[in-house]
């Protein structure tokens, strides 16, 4: 069997449909458990107080605001290769995810920053280029809903998308191209294994990050299971017109 | 039993409090359009079949 027979939409829907409960399952199971667990029972940083409960939030969102990108270039990479509708539609479903992801990243790093740092914002390298990536997510949704032809569409967000993910790289790296930066590096470095977290931060931490990854996929499935059937509505809707 | 949150509990809480709204509005969207959509191509289906006759 191979993988490409999930290109076809039919098939895509009739083998995901069962399997989304329960991905949603997990992922609600794994993020009450982690954000609970992280909120409730892990003590305060002896340098940031209770800011460090924001972890739970800013770095899963961080990580799965870049993860996102990749998906979709990934994705973007297979219809530009093979035209599989359902990779370029699994593209566009990802977008608004990745870009909630953002600006959670965003929101609570800012909220971090302003007791750590003493500001909300700095222009600094992982910051900015993280920003960036914000605003590429804004365009690529723009885009989408800019073109009325679809294979237009996907043809120009996989481009737009490609381009962007210099910046998702900027963004998980800068820290180690520029050492200017505000940002401290990465806490648990997966090249390493050198982690700088504490175990009982970095349990619930752990729960949070595959629960948020969880969170994606199946929203992912919804949202790429929605695209294809509004796809086919229209497809449906245009040929009864002719 | 609220943990005590310090001098940053404005900061801890706004930042739960903006993220899980934000994490609920998605799925709560996603949720609702994917409804919406699933209910508009069977209708568009049973308009077609009804034309097909």
């Amino acid at each position: 069997m191979s993988i490409w027979e999930y290109a076809n939409p039919k098939k895509f829907i009739a083998t995901t449909t069962p399997l989304v409960p329960w991905v949603m399952g997990l992922a609600i199971a794994c993020l009450v458990v982690g954000l609970v667990w992280g909120f409730f029972f892990t003590p305060d940083d002896f340098r940031q107080g209770s800011t460090v409960k924001i972890i739970y939030l800013h770095v899963p969102s961080a990580l799965m605001a870049i993860n996102a990108w990749f998906m979709m270039l990934i994705t973007s990479l297979i219809w530009l290769v093979r035209r599989h509708h359902v990779s370029a539609l699994a593209a566009r479903a990802a977008a608004p995810i990745g870009i909630v992801m953002t600006l959670i990243a965003l929101i609570t790093g800012a909220i971090w920053g302003q007791p750590m740092w003493g500001t909300w914002w700095a222009w600094d390298p992982r910051l900015t280029s993280f920003l960036i990536l914000f605003l590429f997510y804004l365009g690529y949704i723009a885009l989408w809903e800019a073109i009325e032809d679809p294979d237009t569409a996907a043809d120009l967000t996989s481009v737009l998308c490609i381009v962007g993910s210099v910046f998702a790289v900027l963004s998980r790296y800068a820290v180690n191209f520029w050492n200017q930066g505000l940002h401290q590096g990465t806490s648990v470095p997966v090249a390493t294994g050198e982690r700088t977290v504490s175990d009982v931060f970095f349990v619930p931490l752990v729960i949070c990050m595959v629960g948020f990854g969880v969170l994606f996929l199946g929203l992912v499935l919804i949202r790429t299971q929605t695209e294809i059937r509004a796809r086919r509505m229209k497809a449906l809707e245009a040929r009864m017109r002719s | 039993m609220m943990p005590d949150l310090g001098n940053y509990a404005a900061e801890v809480l706004t930042a739960y409090a903006l993220s899980v709204g934000l994490l609920v509005g998605l799925l709560v969207l996603s949720l609702r359009r994917s409804r919406k959509v699933s209910a508009q191509l069977a209708e568009v289906e049973a308009r077609k079949d009804r034309a097909d006759v």
